[in-house]
Protein backbone atom coordinates (compact mmCIF):
# COMPACT_ATOMS: atom_id res chain seq x y z
CA UNK A 1 0.00 0.00 0.00
CA UNK A 2 1.25 3.39 -0.90
CA UNK A 3 2.00 6.43 1.15
CA UNK A 4 -0.96 8.90 2.18
CA UNK A 5 -0.38 12.53 2.72
CA UNK A 6 -2.37 14.77 4.36
CA UNK A 7 -2.00 18.26 2.30
CA UNK A 8 -4.77 20.45 3.73
CA UNK A 9 -6.95 20.98 6.76
CA UNK A 10 -9.83 23.48 8.39
CA UNK A 11 -11.37 23.65 11.20
CA UNK A 12 -14.35 26.13 11.65
CA UNK A 13 -15.47 27.60 15.30
CA UNK A 14 -15.96 25.48 18.05
CA UNK A 15 -18.92 26.58 20.20
CA UNK A 16 -22.24 27.60 20.08
CA UNK A 17 -23.25 28.16 16.74
CA UNK A 18 -26.66 29.01 17.06
CA UNK A 19 -28.78 29.27 13.88
CA UNK A 20 -26.12 27.39 12.02
CA UNK A 21 -27.53 23.79 11.71
CA UNK A 22 -24.70 20.20 10.52
CA UNK A 23 -24.90 20.91 7.10
CA UNK A 24 -23.64 24.76 7.59
CA UNK A 25 -21.33 23.50 10.02
CA UNK A 26 -19.69 20.80 7.10
CA UNK A 27 -19.90 22.95 4.56
CA UNK A 28 -17.95 25.51 6.05
CA UNK A 29 -15.26 22.78 7.02
CA UNK A 30 -15.43 21.29 3.81
CA UNK A 31 -15.24 24.35 1.68
CA UNK A 32 -11.72 26.09 3.99
CA UNK A 33 -10.21 22.77 3.24
CA UNK A 34 -10.13 22.82 -0.59
CA UNK A 35 -9.18 26.12 0.01
CA UNK A 36 -6.51 25.07 2.19
CA UNK A 37 -5.43 22.14 -0.19
CA UNK A 38 -5.58 23.60 -3.10
CA UNK A 39 -7.94 20.98 -4.20
CA UNK A 40 -10.65 21.90 -7.07
CA UNK A 41 -13.96 20.12 -5.36
CA UNK A 42 -14.14 18.03 -8.77
CA UNK A 43 -11.10 16.56 -7.96
CA UNK A 44 -12.31 15.05 -4.74
CA UNK A 45 -12.95 11.38 -5.46
CA UNK A 46 -13.82 9.55 -2.02
CA UNK A 47 -15.97 12.36 0.28
CA UNK A 48 -16.33 10.99 4.01
CA UNK A 49 -18.44 12.34 6.92
CA UNK A 50 -17.90 11.53 10.64
CA UNK A 51 -20.82 12.47 12.23
CA UNK A 52 -22.30 10.43 15.38
CA UNK A 53 -25.96 11.87 15.56
CA UNK A 54 -26.91 14.35 12.97
CA UNK A 55 -30.52 12.13 13.05
CA UNK A 56 -31.05 11.85 16.41
CA UNK A 57 -29.54 15.82 17.41
CA UNK A 58 -31.85 17.29 14.88
CA UNK A 59 -33.68 15.14 12.06
CA UNK A 60 -31.29 15.43 9.51
CA UNK A 61 -29.86 12.04 7.99
CA UNK A 62 -28.26 11.82 4.69
CA UNK A 63 -25.56 14.35 5.25
CA UNK A 64 -22.86 13.03 3.07
CA UNK A 65 -24.70 13.53 -0.12
CA UNK A 66 -25.81 17.14 0.76
CA UNK A 67 -22.46 17.80 1.58
CA UNK A 68 -21.21 16.95 -1.89
CA UNK A 69 -23.82 18.56 -2.98
CA UNK A 70 -23.52 21.94 -1.10
CA UNK A 71 -19.21 21.57 -2.44
CA UNK A 72 -20.52 20.86 -6.09
CA UNK A 73 -18.16 17.61 -5.32
CA UNK A 74 -20.71 15.08 -7.06
CA UNK A 75 -20.19 12.29 -8.29
CA UNK A 76 -17.26 11.93 -5.68
CA UNK A 77 -18.28 9.19 -3.43
CA UNK A 78 -20.06 9.49 -0.06
CA UNK A 79 -19.88 7.32 3.22
CA UNK A 80 -20.60 8.74 6.82
CA UNK A 81 -18.70 7.17 9.20
CA UNK A 82 -20.54 6.39 12.37
CA UNK A 83 -17.88 5.50 15.73
CA UNK A 84 -20.15 7.37 18.63
CA UNK A 85 -17.15 10.09 19.57
CA UNK A 86 -14.91 8.10 17.80
CA UNK A 87 -16.36 8.52 14.73
CA UNK A 88 -13.91 11.13 13.53
CA UNK A 89 -11.12 8.85 14.41
CA UNK A 90 -12.79 6.26 12.12
CA UNK A 91 -13.09 8.55 9.10
CA UNK A 92 -9.62 9.33 9.59
CA UNK A 93 -9.13 5.66 8.88
CA UNK A 94 -11.58 5.07 6.19
CA UNK A 95 -10.19 7.74 4.44
CA UNK A 96 -6.57 6.43 4.76
CA UNK A 97 -7.50 3.01 3.28
CA UNK A 98 -9.29 4.70 0.31
CA UNK A 99 -6.07 6.33 -0.70
CA UNK A 100 -3.80 3.63 0.54
CA UNK A 101 -5.38 1.20 -1.25
CA UNK A 102 -6.02 2.79 -4.35
CA UNK A 103 -9.46 3.28 -4.61
CA UNK A 104 -9.16 7.51 -4.53
CA UNK A 105 -6.67 9.38 -5.42
CA UNK A 106 -8.27 12.17 -3.26
CA UNK A 107 -9.84 11.89 -0.64
CA UNK A 108 -11.66 14.85 1.96
CA UNK A 109 -13.16 13.82 5.30
CA UNK A 110 -15.07 16.50 7.09
CA UNK A 111 -16.14 16.11 10.49
CA UNK A 112 -19.41 17.61 12.14
CA UNK A 113 -22.07 17.60 15.05
CA UNK A 114 -24.94 20.06 16.04
CA UNK A 115 -25.63 19.84 19.72
CA UNK A 116 -26.00 22.59 21.42
CA UNK A 117 -29.84 23.26 21.06
CA UNK A 118 -30.31 20.50 23.07
CA UNK A 119 -30.00 20.75 26.91
CA UNK A 120 -27.51 18.91 28.68
CA UNK A 121 -29.76 16.64 29.89
CA UNK A 122 -30.99 15.69 25.83
CA UNK A 123 -27.43 15.60 24.79
CA UNK A 124 -26.30 13.54 27.25
CA UNK A 125 -28.88 11.35 26.57
CA UNK A 126 -28.51 10.91 22.77
CA UNK A 127 -24.69 9.53 23.95
CA UNK A 128 -25.79 7.63 26.27
CA UNK A 129 -27.62 5.82 23.98
CA UNK A 130 -24.40 3.94 22.93
CA UNK A 131 -24.76 2.23 26.33
CA UNK A 132 -26.18 -1.52 26.98
CA UNK A 133 -29.68 -1.83 28.20
CA UNK A 134 -28.90 -2.86 31.30
CA UNK A 135 -26.58 0.46 31.56
CA UNK A 136 -29.11 2.29 30.10
CA UNK A 137 -32.15 1.43 32.28
CA UNK A 138 -30.11 2.53 35.59
CA UNK A 139 -29.35 6.11 34.34
CA UNK A 140 -25.67 5.28 33.24
CA UNK A 141 -23.96 7.85 31.18
CA UNK A 142 -20.92 8.58 30.04
CA UNK A 143 -19.65 10.89 32.59
CA UNK A 144 -21.19 8.60 35.61
CA UNK A 145 -18.71 5.92 34.11
CA UNK A 146 -15.86 8.59 34.21
CA UNK A 147 -16.66 9.16 38.13
CA UNK A 148 -17.18 5.50 38.55
CA UNK A 149 -13.07 4.56 36.99
CA UNK A 150 -11.88 8.13 38.25
CA UNK A 151 -12.47 7.12 42.16
CA UNK A 152 -11.32 3.85 41.42
CA UNK A 153 -8.44 5.02 39.89
CA UNK A 154 -7.41 7.26 42.60
CA UNK A 155 -8.14 5.03 45.48
CA UNK A 156 -5.76 2.33 43.79
CA UNK A 157 -3.19 4.26 42.54
CA UNK A 158 -3.09 6.91 45.75
CA UNK A 159 -3.10 9.29 43.18
CA UNK A 160 -4.38 13.26 44.44
CA UNK A 161 -7.53 14.17 43.37
CA UNK A 162 -5.60 17.80 42.56
CA UNK A 163 -3.41 15.47 39.60
CA UNK A 164 -7.07 15.47 37.77
CA UNK A 165 -7.50 19.62 38.20
CA UNK A 166 -4.09 20.09 36.65
CA UNK A 167 -5.30 17.70 33.65
CA UNK A 168 -8.25 20.57 33.35
CA UNK A 169 -5.65 23.81 33.91
CA UNK A 170 -3.28 22.40 30.94
CA UNK A 171 -5.66 22.14 28.63
CA UNK A 172 -7.54 25.25 29.08
CA UNK A 173 -4.00 26.84 29.26
CA UNK A 174 -3.04 25.86 25.91
CA UNK A 175 -6.93 26.87 24.82
CA UNK A 176 -6.43 30.31 25.12
CA UNK A 177 -3.92 30.64 22.10
CA UNK A 178 -6.42 28.11 19.81
CA UNK A 179 -8.61 30.88 18.19
CA UNK A 180 -10.93 27.82 17.24
CA UNK A 181 -11.96 26.90 20.34
CA UNK A 182 -14.48 27.04 22.35
CA UNK A 183 -12.82 28.61 25.72
CA UNK A 184 -9.93 30.37 25.17
CA UNK A 185 -9.93 31.13 29.25
CA UNK A 186 -7.54 29.79 31.52
CA UNK A 187 -8.57 28.26 35.06
CA UNK A 188 -7.04 27.78 38.36
CA UNK A 189 -6.52 24.78 40.10
CA UNK A 190 -8.90 26.13 42.95
CA UNK A 191 -11.74 26.74 40.62
CA UNK A 192 -11.74 22.82 38.70
CA UNK A 193 -11.74 21.51 42.21
CA UNK A 194 -14.61 23.63 43.53
CA UNK A 195 -16.72 23.65 40.53
CA UNK A 196 -19.97 21.67 41.03
CA UNK A 197 -19.96 18.13 41.02
CA UNK A 198 -20.52 16.37 37.97
CA UNK A 199 -19.55 12.91 38.67
CA UNK A 200 -18.37 12.37 42.04
CA UNK A 201 -15.19 13.05 42.57
CA UNK A 202 -15.40 14.66 38.99
CA UNK A 203 -16.87 18.10 39.14
CA UNK A 204 -17.46 19.94 36.13
CA UNK A 205 -14.40 21.39 35.22
CA UNK A 206 -13.37 17.69 34.32
CA UNK A 207 -15.68 17.37 31.60
CA UNK A 208 -15.72 18.97 28.05
CA UNK A 209 -18.66 20.78 26.97
CA UNK A 210 -21.31 20.60 24.77
CA UNK A 211 -19.87 21.90 21.20
CA UNK A 212 -21.32 23.21 17.91
CA UNK A 213 -18.23 22.30 15.17
CA UNK A 214 -16.73 20.68 12.27
CA UNK A 215 -12.98 19.70 10.84
CA UNK A 216 -12.02 18.84 7.69
CA UNK A 217 -8.49 17.29 6.29
CA UNK A 218 -7.23 16.33 2.70
CA UNK A 219 -6.07 13.55 1.77
CA UNK A 220 -4.10 11.92 -1.57
CA UNK A 221 -0.75 9.63 -2.08
CA UNK A 222 2.58 10.90 -0.83
CA UNK A 223 3.33 10.37 -4.75
CA UNK A 224 1.17 13.37 -5.83
CA UNK A 225 1.37 15.47 -2.55
CA UNK A 226 4.02 17.98 -3.60
CA UNK A 227 1.72 19.37 -6.55
CA UNK A 228 -0.13 20.58 -4.01
CA UNK A 229 1.86 21.78 -1.12
CA UNK A 230 5.66 22.06 0.14
CA UNK A 231 4.68 21.15 3.54
CA UNK A 232 2.62 18.25 4.23
CA UNK A 233 2.34 15.45 7.08
CA UNK A 234 2.36 11.51 6.30
CA UNK A 235 0.20 8.90 8.30
CA UNK A 236 2.88 6.32 8.78
CA UNK A 237 0.70 4.33 11.05
CA UNK A 238 -2.93 3.77 11.80
CA UNK A 239 -5.16 1.38 13.70
CA UNK A 240 -8.47 0.80 15.31
CA UNK A 241 -9.91 -1.33 17.90
CA UNK A 242 -12.38 -2.08 20.04
CA UNK A 243 -13.04 -3.35 23.89
CA UNK A 244 -16.23 -4.43 25.65
CA UNK A 245 -19.54 -2.88 25.16
CA UNK A 246 -20.44 -3.30 28.56
CA UNK A 247 -17.56 -1.28 30.19
CA UNK A 248 -17.76 -2.90 34.09
CA UNK A 249 -16.91 -6.84 32.08
CA UNK A 250 -13.69 -5.45 31.88
CA UNK A 251 -11.11 -7.19 33.84
CA UNK A 252 -8.91 -3.81 34.65
CA UNK A 253 -11.23 -0.88 35.12
CA UNK A 254 -8.47 1.67 34.62
CA UNK A 255 -7.20 -0.45 31.36
CA UNK A 256 -8.88 0.84 27.78
CA UNK A 257 -8.18 -2.29 25.85
CA UNK A 258 -8.51 -0.57 22.53
CA UNK A 259 -6.77 2.23 23.25
CA UNK A 260 -3.73 -0.72 24.28
CA UNK A 261 -4.31 -2.61 21.07
CA UNK A 262 -4.75 0.04 18.63
CA UNK A 263 -1.84 1.83 19.75
CA UNK A 264 -0.14 -1.00 19.73
CA UNK A 265 -0.93 -1.72 15.56
CA UNK A 266 -0.38 2.45 14.63
CA UNK A 267 3.34 1.63 16.44
CA UNK A 268 3.67 -1.59 14.48
CA UNK A 269 2.97 -0.19 11.43
CA UNK A 270 4.94 3.30 11.90
CA UNK A 271 7.73 1.15 13.41
CA UNK A 272 8.03 4.54 15.60
CA UNK A 273 7.38 3.88 19.51
CA UNK A 274 6.00 5.80 22.43
CA UNK A 275 9.70 7.75 23.32
CA UNK A 276 9.87 8.66 19.16
CA UNK A 277 6.18 10.67 19.64
CA UNK A 278 6.69 14.62 20.29
CA UNK A 279 3.52 15.90 20.42
CA UNK A 280 -0.11 13.73 21.45
CA UNK A 281 -3.60 14.63 20.95
CA UNK A 282 -5.45 12.57 23.40
CA UNK A 283 -9.76 12.21 23.92
CA UNK A 284 -9.69 14.36 27.37
CA UNK A 285 -13.68 14.21 27.45
CA UNK A 286 -13.05 13.98 30.90
CA UNK A 287 -10.02 14.44 32.75
CA UNK A 288 -9.35 10.45 33.47
CA UNK A 289 -9.16 9.75 29.78
CA UNK A 290 -6.18 11.73 29.23
CA UNK A 291 -4.34 9.59 32.27
CA UNK A 292 -5.55 6.15 30.88
CA UNK A 293 -4.72 6.80 27.52
CA UNK A 294 -1.36 8.16 28.62
CA UNK A 295 -0.42 4.44 30.45
CA UNK A 296 -2.02 2.47 27.55
CA UNK A 297 -0.17 4.34 24.77
CA UNK A 298 2.96 3.68 26.95
CA UNK A 299 3.58 7.31 27.90
CA UNK A 300 3.32 6.10 31.19
CA UNK A 301 3.58 3.17 33.20
CA UNK A 302 0.05 1.73 34.66
CA UNK A 303 -1.05 3.72 37.67
CA UNK A 304 1.71 6.82 36.95
CA UNK A 305 0.14 8.98 34.22
CA UNK A 306 -0.66 11.46 37.72
CA UNK A 307 2.82 11.61 38.26
CA UNK A 308 3.76 12.91 34.87
CA UNK A 309 1.26 15.79 34.55
CA UNK A 310 2.33 16.64 38.24
CA UNK A 311 5.87 16.89 36.97
CA UNK A 312 4.88 19.16 33.63
CA UNK A 313 6.20 16.48 31.73
CA UNK A 314 2.36 17.32 29.56
CA UNK A 315 2.92 20.94 29.32
CA UNK A 316 3.46 22.66 26.50
CA UNK A 317 7.31 23.08 26.68
CA UNK A 318 7.47 19.81 28.71
CA UNK A 319 8.61 16.73 27.55
CA UNK A 320 5.38 15.30 25.66
CA UNK A 321 3.45 18.30 25.01
CA UNK A 322 -0.05 16.43 25.19
CA UNK A 323 -3.28 18.43 24.13
CA UNK A 324 -1.63 22.02 22.51
CA UNK A 325 -4.99 22.47 20.76
CA UNK A 326 -6.63 22.68 24.24
CA UNK A 327 -8.04 19.48 24.04
CA UNK A 328 -11.92 18.39 24.04
CA UNK A 329 -11.68 20.02 27.62
CA UNK A 330 -11.11 23.74 26.25
CA UNK A 331 -11.56 23.28 22.53
CA UNK A 332 -14.78 21.36 22.92
CA UNK A 333 -15.93 18.17 21.29
CA UNK A 334 -18.61 17.99 18.58
CA UNK A 335 -18.79 14.26 18.26
CA UNK A 336 -18.02 13.78 15.01
CA UNK A 337 -15.59 16.27 14.19
CA UNK A 338 -13.43 15.74 17.84
CA UNK A 339 -11.49 13.40 16.23
CA UNK A 340 -10.96 14.74 12.81
CA UNK A 341 -9.82 17.96 14.63
CA UNK A 342 -6.91 15.91 16.30
CA UNK A 343 -5.81 15.29 13.15
CA UNK A 344 -5.89 18.99 12.08
CA UNK A 345 -3.88 20.14 15.37
CA UNK A 346 -1.33 17.27 14.72
CA UNK A 347 -1.31 18.05 11.25
CA UNK A 348 -0.93 21.94 11.85
CA UNK A 349 2.16 21.38 14.44
CA UNK A 350 3.77 18.92 12.02
CA UNK A 351 3.65 21.75 9.12
CA UNK A 352 4.66 24.37 11.47
CA UNK A 353 1.24 26.01 11.17
CA UNK A 354 0.38 25.86 15.19
CA UNK A 355 0.65 29.93 15.54
CA UNK A 356 1.60 30.24 19.65
CA UNK A 357 0.92 27.32 20.44
CA UNK A 358 3.87 25.45 18.05
CA UNK A 359 6.05 23.22 19.32
CA UNK A 360 9.31 21.05 17.76
CA UNK A 361 7.97 18.28 16.09
CA UNK A 362 8.68 15.90 13.93
CA UNK A 363 6.05 12.52 14.96
CA UNK A 364 2.44 12.82 16.44
CA UNK A 365 0.05 10.63 17.64
CA UNK A 366 -3.61 11.29 18.11
CA UNK A 367 -5.71 9.16 20.35
CA UNK A 368 -9.67 9.27 19.36
CA UNK A 369 -12.00 7.55 22.01
CA UNK A 370 -15.53 6.23 21.18
CA UNK A 371 -18.33 5.34 24.01
CA UNK A 372 -15.75 5.03 27.47
CA UNK A 373 -12.76 3.13 25.39
CA UNK A 374 -15.73 0.93 23.87
CA UNK A 375 -13.66 1.58 19.83
CA UNK A 376 -10.32 3.51 19.66
CA UNK A 377 -8.41 4.74 16.33
CA UNK A 378 -4.94 5.53 17.05
CA UNK A 379 -2.97 7.32 14.22
CA UNK A 380 0.77 8.52 14.28
CA UNK A 381 1.87 11.31 11.33
CA UNK A 382 5.45 12.30 10.36
CA UNK A 383 6.42 15.52 8.89
CA UNK A 384 7.29 15.09 5.10
CA UNK A 385 10.82 14.33 4.81
CA UNK B 1 -37.76 -11.55 39.06
CA UNK B 2 -34.34 -12.26 38.69
CA UNK B 3 -31.09 -11.07 38.29
CA UNK B 4 -29.70 -13.44 35.79
CA UNK B 5 -25.86 -13.56 34.97
CA UNK B 6 -24.91 -16.20 32.46
CA UNK B 7 -22.10 -18.56 33.04
CA UNK B 8 -20.35 -20.14 29.98
CA UNK B 9 -18.86 -23.06 28.75
CA UNK B 10 -15.04 -22.29 30.04
CA UNK B 11 -16.71 -21.36 33.70
CA UNK B 12 -16.65 -17.60 32.87
CA UNK B 13 -19.53 -15.82 33.88
CA UNK B 14 -21.07 -12.25 33.24
CA UNK B 15 -23.74 -9.64 33.89
CA UNK B 16 -25.56 -9.59 31.06
CA UNK B 17 -25.59 -12.31 29.22
CA UNK B 18 -24.53 -12.63 25.69
CA UNK B 19 -24.94 -14.78 23.07
CA UNK B 20 -21.06 -15.50 23.20
CA UNK B 21 -19.00 -15.68 26.55
CA UNK B 22 -15.03 -14.46 26.67
CA UNK B 23 -12.86 -16.47 23.89
CA UNK B 24 -15.99 -17.49 22.16
CA UNK B 25 -17.44 -20.09 24.82
CA UNK B 26 -21.18 -20.99 24.99
CA UNK B 27 -23.54 -20.05 27.72
CA UNK B 28 -24.86 -22.98 29.25
CA UNK B 29 -26.63 -21.77 32.47
CA UNK B 30 -27.64 -18.74 34.27
CA UNK B 31 -27.19 -17.65 37.82
CA UNK B 32 -29.92 -15.25 39.86
CA UNK B 33 -27.50 -12.72 41.27
CA UNK B 34 -30.42 -11.28 43.54
CA UNK B 35 -29.62 -13.98 45.87
CA UNK B 36 -26.18 -12.98 46.22
CA UNK B 37 -24.43 -10.31 48.49
CA UNK B 38 -22.01 -7.75 46.61
CA UNK B 39 -19.08 -5.88 47.04
CA UNK B 40 -19.06 -2.19 46.00
CA UNK B 41 -15.63 -1.72 43.53
CA UNK B 42 -16.10 1.87 42.94
CA UNK B 43 -19.09 4.55 43.35
CA UNK B 44 -20.21 7.44 41.64
CA UNK B 45 -23.05 10.23 42.16
CA UNK B 46 -24.11 12.10 39.14
CA UNK B 47 -25.75 14.95 39.07
CA UNK B 48 -26.48 15.94 35.93
CA UNK B 49 -28.61 12.99 34.86
CA UNK B 50 -30.75 12.72 31.50
CA UNK B 51 -34.42 12.73 30.82
CA UNK B 52 -36.42 10.54 33.22
CA UNK B 53 -33.16 9.61 35.50
CA UNK B 54 -33.98 10.26 39.37
CA UNK B 55 -31.06 13.23 40.42
CA UNK B 56 -28.80 12.77 41.72
CA UNK B 57 -28.79 9.09 40.72
CA UNK B 58 -26.30 7.02 42.65
CA UNK B 59 -24.28 4.45 40.74
CA UNK B 60 -22.11 1.77 41.95
CA UNK B 61 -19.67 -1.17 39.56
CA UNK B 62 -20.01 -4.10 42.53
CA UNK B 63 -18.39 -7.69 42.37
CA UNK B 64 -20.31 -10.89 43.58
CA UNK B 65 -18.75 -13.73 44.80
CA UNK B 66 -20.75 -16.54 43.89
CA UNK B 67 -17.74 -19.52 44.31
CA UNK B 68 -21.13 -21.27 45.85
CA UNK B 69 -22.73 -21.46 42.85
CA UNK B 70 -19.61 -22.30 41.13
CA UNK B 71 -18.67 -25.48 43.38
CA UNK B 72 -22.50 -26.43 42.34
CA UNK B 73 -22.06 -26.31 38.58
CA UNK B 74 -18.76 -27.24 38.69
CA UNK B 75 -19.57 -30.60 36.62
CA UNK B 76 -21.23 -28.32 33.74
CA UNK B 77 -17.85 -26.49 33.23
CA UNK B 78 -15.54 -27.32 31.08
CA UNK B 79 -12.62 -25.14 32.42
CA UNK B 80 -12.85 -23.76 36.30
CA UNK B 81 -10.71 -21.20 38.37
CA UNK B 82 -10.88 -18.26 40.25
CA UNK B 83 -11.84 -16.48 37.12
CA UNK B 84 -15.57 -18.55 37.31
CA UNK B 85 -15.84 -17.86 40.79
CA UNK B 86 -16.77 -14.09 40.29
CA UNK B 87 -19.23 -11.42 38.43
CA UNK B 88 -19.17 -7.78 38.50
CA UNK B 89 -22.64 -6.01 37.67
CA UNK B 90 -23.17 -2.05 37.49
CA UNK B 91 -26.76 -0.22 39.41
CA UNK B 92 -28.05 2.58 40.71
CA UNK B 93 -27.44 2.33 44.54
CA UNK B 94 -30.41 2.82 46.89
CA UNK B 95 -28.78 5.53 48.98
CA UNK B 96 -25.09 7.73 47.96
CA UNK B 97 -24.07 6.82 51.78
CA UNK B 98 -21.51 4.23 50.78
CA UNK B 99 -17.85 3.71 50.42
CA UNK B 100 -15.60 1.45 48.69
CA UNK B 101 -15.26 -2.03 49.73
CA UNK B 102 -19.11 -2.27 51.25
CA UNK B 103 -20.97 -5.10 51.35
CA UNK B 104 -24.70 -4.14 49.73
CA UNK B 105 -27.49 -6.41 48.14
CA UNK B 106 -29.82 -6.48 45.30
CA UNK B 107 -33.50 -4.67 46.02
CA UNK B 108 -36.12 -5.13 43.29
CA UNK B 109 -37.12 -2.01 41.71
CA UNK B 110 -40.12 -1.71 39.63
CA UNK B 111 -38.86 0.76 37.19
CA UNK B 112 -35.22 2.02 37.56
CA UNK B 113 -35.97 5.33 35.48
CA UNK B 114 -39.20 6.45 33.14
CA UNK B 115 -39.67 4.69 30.14
CA UNK B 116 -40.12 7.03 26.87
CA UNK B 117 -38.51 9.56 28.62
CA UNK B 118 -35.13 9.67 27.00
CA UNK B 119 -34.41 8.39 23.48
CA UNK B 120 -34.64 4.71 23.62
CA UNK B 121 -37.80 3.14 22.45
CA UNK B 122 -39.68 1.75 25.69
CA UNK B 123 -40.70 -1.06 24.09
CA UNK B 124 -37.21 -2.07 23.14
CA UNK B 125 -35.77 -3.10 26.65
CA UNK B 126 -36.91 -3.65 30.30
CA UNK B 127 -36.95 -0.92 32.88
CA UNK B 128 -37.25 -2.67 36.04
CA UNK B 129 -34.38 -4.45 38.08
CA UNK B 130 -32.48 -4.21 40.92
CA UNK B 131 -30.78 -1.83 43.31
CA UNK B 132 -28.11 -2.16 45.74
CA UNK B 133 -28.85 -1.52 49.00
CA UNK B 134 -25.86 -1.51 51.89
CA UNK B 135 -26.13 -4.07 54.45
Amino acid sequence: MGRVAIIGASMTQFGQREGEWIQDLLAEAGIECLEDAGVDADDVEHLYVSNMASGEFEGQTGVPNALAHDLDAMPAYTQRIDQTSSSGGAGIYAAWQSVASGASDMTMLVGGEKMTHKTTGEATDVIASLTHPAEYKHGVTLPSFAGLTARHYLERFDAPRESLGKVAVKNHKNGVDNPHAQFQTEVDLETVLESPIVADPLRLYDFCPITDGSAALMLCPESIAKEYADEYAVITGIDGATDTHVVHEREDPTVMGGVVESGKGAYEMSGYGPDDIDVAELHDMFTILEFLQMEGLGFAEQGEAWKRVEEGHTERDGELPINTSGGLKSKGHPLGASGVAQGVEIYEQLVGEAGPRQVDADVGLCCNVGGFGNCVITTIMEAAQ
Amino acid sequence: MTMEATRYDDGTITYPGHPRGPDGAEPVETIDLSEYTAEVVTWTTSTATPPGVREPNHLAIVEFDVSEASDDASSSRTQSGDDGASVRAIGQLTTGDVETGDEVRPVYVDELREPGAGIREPESQAWDGYRFEPL
